[in-house]
């Protein structure tokens, strides 16, 4: 796919490009982050993939608790993790 | 928001799909509600190449003039014959609580994996082998990758071809259960149209991909993130290293919401008539929520529903037919994947158990419910409100989990408001 047509958005401050249909739990993945903090402070990361467990929530254009593998990419996302 | 439909129906798998569509086709106002960006459900994902079936199905939804609601999940049912929806703060429409009326009300709410803890199961990268899947669907690059499928079911040798024809390396797949426990079920699938695992051996075969039966994860290593998993068989232990576990073991049905409507359960299945009726008035339910069955299942139980829902009985009777062999097909897969209660060690004392609020099995066996363990450790009581782990302390403790309340999942504060206005209630 030509770089152009492909969906611009950041993590965690840095620029990232995906095909169009990624979710923003595998663009998390690719960019090498975790997706949440556990109440004991372990990184978390998606497990079901299918919007039941709530691991993979992050902060998405600053609304927090967003279960990223329900959501696609879109241009211009502002993705945040701790 | 409001919207008012002859036919509701929720859950946009293949179940829900087809009783949309056969609803719809006999000129009834359908809604179609999902939670995810696009129909298909688990099994039919976007990001995958779609079987005929698929694509038939899907391309009869569209034509259909059902109304797709994607990004939607239903939280409350604040009267009979309506539901509370929220939409996505990303999908189209963001922001809204909808209130969705309906004449007859289809569930078709599908299943979700069963997880069992061990130590290192909360790392990132060990997932749920349709989890894995999902992701890699929806852009997780995987080529190159080595991956451990384990677990039990059927759903493995599937999530290990896809993954292998996607340039995965497929380290081995473990299967809990013996080989005379699958015997049974891999002769119904050669009855059956579906000649999936032939097709699967054929793969695995050209790969050399190891296939241990009765042989299951222990422990999942790795600092930050998984880099191998200690598998065991028959009193032997070995490391296998990877880049990702993709684990599970067979599929729950999702009954929170029938549950919330006051639908019958028999042994955790919602029971319903030949019509897909559930014991609650205009109220139907196909899919998996009725039965582990599988797709095929899936659709004849949706079309029934659908059918029966605009009262076209005799056409949704004709269908009954067929519903011997799903049945014979359903049990086969029950008992193929039967959990050896050997998986019970699996825990430790400090094996997190509920993920959300990091609660430890020590902490549960203190307590002799299910409900005292929630009210005393909050086990069950975070966003997931127990569906992962509930299904896990069943198992382990023998523990059913007793109620559900509304919102059956969490929700903004807006939408909960937007329940009170609508109901008249004072709001702060």
């Amino acid at each position: 796919m030509p770089e152009l047509d492909r969906i611009a958005l950041t993590v965690n401050g840095v620029s990232l490009r995906v095909n169009p249909g990624t979710t923003v739990a595998a663009a998390v993945l690719i960019s090498g982050s975790s997706a949440r903090l556990s109440i004991g402070g372990e990184p978390r990361a998606p497990l079901c993939g299918m919007g039941i467990c709530y691991e993979c929530r992050v902060s998405i254009n600053g609304v927090p608790h967003q279960k990223s593998c329900q959501i696609l990419c879109a241009w211009g996302m502002e993705v945040e993790t701790p | 928001m409001k919207a008012r439909f002859d036919v509701l129906v929720i859950g946009a798998g293949p179940a829900g799909i087809a009783a949309a569509v056969r609803a719809a086709e006999k000129g009834a106002s359908v809604g179609l509600v999902d939670d995810n960006p696009a129909p298909g459900g688990q099994i039919w994902r976007r990001g995958a190449p779609q079987n005929s079936s698929a694509r038939q199905w899907l391309s009869r939804l569209e034509a259909s003039g059902a109304q797709l609601l994607q990004g939607w999940r239903v939280f409350d049912l604040p009267r009979r014959g309506a539901l509370l929806a929220e939409g996505s703060a990303f999908a189209a429409e963001s922001k809204v609580c909808a209130e969705l009326e309906y004449g007859k009300l289809i569930l078709a709410t599908g299943a979700r994996e069963r997880f069992l803890p061990f130590p290192g199961w909360t790392l990132p990268n060990v997932m749920g082998a349709g989890g894995l899947d999902a992701l890699v669907r929806g852009g997780l690059p995987i080529a190159g990758k080595r991956v451990l499928v384990a677990g039990t079911g059927p759903l493995l040798f599937a999530v290990a071809a896809e993954l292998a024809a996607r340039g995965a390396v497929v380290a081995g797949i473990c299967e809990q259960a013996p080989v005379r426990q699958l015997a049974g079920f891999a002769l119904h699938l050669l009855r059956q149209p579906a000649k999936l695992i032939q097709a699967a051996h054929f793969r695995f075969a050209s790969r050399a991909v190891p296939i241990f039966t009765e042989c299951w994860p222990v422990a999942a290593h790795g600092s930050g993130k998984l880099e191998s998993v200690t598998v065991h068989r028959k009193g032997r232990q070995w490391s296998i290293p990877c880049d990702y576990l993709a684990c599970g073991f067979h599929l729950v049905p999702n009954i929170e919401l029938l549950m919330l409507i006051g639908c019958r359960i028999d042994n955790e299945f919602v029971a319903t008539d030949d019509l897909q009726q559930t014991s609650i008035a205009n109220v139907y339910c196909a899919g998996e929520p009725t039965g582990i069955g599988g797709v095929e299942r899936a659709l004849l139980e949706g079309q029934i529903a659908g059918l029966a829902a605009v009262g076209s009985f005799d056409e949704a009777r004709a269908l009954n037919r067929k519903r011997p062999a799903m049945r014979r097909f359903a049990r086969a897969l029950d008992r193929a994947c039967t959990l050896n209660l050997q998986l019970r060690g699996l825990a430790q004392d400090d094996t997190l158990i509920c993920r959300c609020e990091d609660v430890p099995l020590a902490s549960l066996r203190e307590y002799g419910s299910w409900r005292e363990a929630k009210l005393l450790t909050r086990c069950g009581m975070g966003p997931c409100q127990g569906r992962i782990c509930g299904a896990a302390a069943a198992f382990l403790l023998g523990w059913t989990p007793d109620s559900v309340r509304p919102p059956v999942v969490p929700v903004r504060m807006e939408s909960l408001g937007s329940q009170n206005n609508e109901n008249g209630k004072e709001t702060l």
